[in-house]
């Protein structure tokens, strides 16, 4: 289990590295030449300015109408995603990870705020995994990729609260934890968590659909 | 999960003769074959990203007229619907039924207005009025396009008007239109094909076939606003466009360019179009894109903006105000798709003493269930529109008021239909209708 884990944090994890930038890299590069080649009617409109316009209100929590009338989801998801970026940036373990490999001194969370966090995501994955189940507008559209996208998040949090925890047997949970995560670093370009790097596109497409064309807010 | 427990378009279909016909023709390998040549050779990255990040949260069904006029039912939600319909296609690579393709062209041409609501509500910034477009264009490279709107689409191809008109009765609309303004106003004309105008005025063909005193009432205003203007006598003149909303894009771009080759030819200044909303957006946004022109070979000005540089310039001066409460109705395709909500407030303002704000209202407003050739679906589907805005009406019947101000000729079919069927005791105005009431005419007889 050592070995495994010993394998996980070096070896792997370059391996994992290389195909989130290079997997990111090729996406992003294949998609301006899909949009370069058919979807110029829509290319052509983009602007800076409306796009951060855009991105701007949608990135503040109940600036848009969409967020206002979903506050539960409103709050939900941006401490989802903060919390999240925070753990993946700074965590106690990460720091060390980041030392070990790049040599760079990374400042980290205290102990017991990442403690919180994580546990905010694992609560915060659970109300997204409810939502999935009990409401028939989510229900009805809810596909395995849902699910998929979901579970690439949850379970590197709750290995990562277990080992922290100390429940269970520590190596095993903490070789788990980093095959997950690395696991969810390969998928990122690959499955639906791939918003993370097409949506800022979409975004800007609206905002500045709507604020060229239109000439109308889009929030 | 989904299809045992919400059967949606399935237990909600409506016999279509052309629907019929057009299913009844197809295979599974020309679906397929048709699927990927739209998906693959026409759409390219923006679908592709739309179908990547649509998160399935589901945000968007509060934004939906049919879905909250049906209680929240999830098969009508915006996402509901492109599951239903373009994710299906995507996930399954086009290898679906000709009896799914029915469901499909259901709900994609009746009961999705193209309104762009659920822009407002979805963080990702997914257009589902562009996905449900591209999904009308599937069926319309079927051959499954419900009957009546279709019909429309066969008309704007055998005579470039939407209404078969011919073009000695389009003259002769005009000329009896003059004659009848003339009893009015003795030295109104209405000049033809006059080179070098201002302005062409283009309407749809719905004017000349239905709401005829339309053209009078523009005459009486341009005439006695003394704007220098013209009306074509020939092919160009309409400026309507059901076969954008088919999916006949090929029909559309020759439609766009012989109504911009008409203004060119007359050498005019500008086209400024009558109050309608559909047509706005093919002229202004949708078929120059086809045509590969990012902007418009000549500037175009939708009436709402025309009426505020009327009465702002003082070109128009008022007799009396409009003294029953109104209130506003915004139409999606000059307000979330020209931004005319603050001039329409302004023109609104100046001819009506009290106006009463719908909620929500402006670029929020609730569409009228009769855009994005809805309504246009004819008889068969009217049941689908007066289900599917409740909301609406219920949103009338809150402000309290009589009369409804609409500039756009879909809404007020559709408003007009609701009005009746929920007994909301209401009017449709057109910003015309008040401006040819309340004007002085100084050249009145």
């Amino acid at each position: 289990m050592q070995q495994l884990y010993n394998f996980a944090v070096g070896p792997l994890a370059w391996v994992a590295w290389a195909v989130f930038l290079g997997g990111s890299a090729w996406r992003l590069a294949s998609m301006w030449a899909l949009a370069r080649k058919k979807d110029m009617n829509a290319v052509a409109y983009m602007d800076v300015r409306f796009a951060a316009r855009s991105m701007a209100h949608w990135a503040t929590p109940f600036a848009t109408l969409g967020w206002r009338a979903n506050p539960a989801v409103t709050v939900a998801t941006f401490a989802f995603h903060t919390a999240l970026g925070l753990l993946l940036l700074f965590a106690p373990g990460h720091a060390v990870l980041w030392d070990y490999a790049f040599g760079v001194n990374v400042w980290s969370l205290p102990e017991g705020i990442a403690d919180a966090l994580t546990v905010l995501v694992i609560l915060l994955c659970g109300f997204f995994a409810w939502r999935r189940l009990q409401l028939p507008v989510v229900r009805f559209v809810t596909r395995p990729m849902d699910w998929l996208v979901l579970a690439l998040v949850a379970v590197p949090c709750i290995t990562a609260f277990l080992a922290k925890q100390q429940i269970g047997d520590n190596l095993l949970l903490s070789t788990l934890h980093v095959l997950s995560g690395e696991a969810t670093l390969m998928a990122l370009p690959f499955t639906r968590l791939s918003h993370a790097i097409f949506s800022p596109f979409a975004r800007a497409y609206m905002g500045s659909e709507f604020g060229g064309v239109r000439h109308c807010p889009d929030w | 999960m989904s299809a045992t427990e919400f059967s949606g378009i399935a237990e909600r279909r409506i016999e279509d003769a052309n629907l019929v016909r057009g299913v009844a023709a197809l295979t599974r390998e020309r679906i397929e074959r048709v699927v990927k040549a739209v998906t693959r050779g026409e759409a390219g990255a923006r679908l592709a990203v739309y179908h990547e990040t649509c998160m399935r949260c589901g945000m968007c069904a509060d934004a939906c007229h049919y879905c909250i006029s049906h209680d929240g039912d999830p098969t009508y939600s915006p996402v509901g619907k492109m599951e239903q319909t373009m994710w299906k296609l995507l996930r399954t690579g086009g290898k679906v039924d000709p009896d799914d393709i029915y469901g499909m062209a259901q709900i994609a041409y009746t009961e999705c207005n193209l309104c762009r609501r659920c822009v407002h509500y979805c963080p990702v910034g997914i257009d589902t009025g562009y996905v449900m477009s591209l999904v009308r264009r599937i069926c319309h490279r079927l051959g499954v396009v419900p009957l009546y709107i279709q019909d429309t689409a066969h008309s704007h191809s055998g005579t470039m008007n939407q209404m078969w008109v011919k073009d000695d009765e389009w003259v002769d609309s005009l000329v009896w239109q003059e004659d009848e303004a003339r009893s009015e106003i003795p030295a109104l004309r209405i000049p033809f094909d006059k080179e070098g105008a201002d302005f062409l005025y283009s309407v749809i063909a719905p004017e000349p076939k239905f709401r005829t005193q339309l053209i009078y009432q523009a005459a009486v205003i341009f005439d006695q606003a003394g704007v220098d203007w013209t009306m074509p006598s020939s092919p160009g003149w309409d400026n309507s466009d059901m076969c954008m909303f088919t999916g006949d894009y090929e029909m559309m771009g020759r439609l766009k360019r012989c109504h911009f080759e008409m203004a060119q030819k007359l050498k005019v200044r500008r086209i400024v179009m009558g109050e309608c909303g559909h047509a706005f957006r093919s002229v202004y946004d949708v078929g120059n894109r086809w045509l590969g022109w990012k902007n418009h070979p000549v500037p175009i000005v939708h009436s709402v903006e025309f009426f505020w540089e009327l009465l702002t310039e003082g070109r128009i001066r008022l007799a009396k105000k409009f003294e029953e409460p109104v209130t506003i109705h915004d139409p999606c395709n000059i307000i979330r798709g020209r931004g005319l909500m603050d001039k329409l407030r302004e023109v609104t303002h100046a001819l009506c003493s009290n106006v009463v704000e719908m909620s929500p209202t402006r670029e929020h407003n609730l569409c009228c269930c009769a855009g994005g050739g809805v309504i246009n679906c004819g008889p068969p589907f009217k049941g689908v529109r007066l289900a599917g805005n409740k909301a609406k009406a219920d949103q009338l019947a809150a402000t309290g008021v009589h009369t409804v101000v609409a500039p756009c000729h879909n809404c007020h079919g559709g408003l007009e239909d609701i009005i009746h069927h929920y007994k909301l005791g209401m009017d449709t105005k057109f910003l015309g209708d008040l401006i040819y009431d309340c004007m002085e005419k100084p050249g009145a007889a």
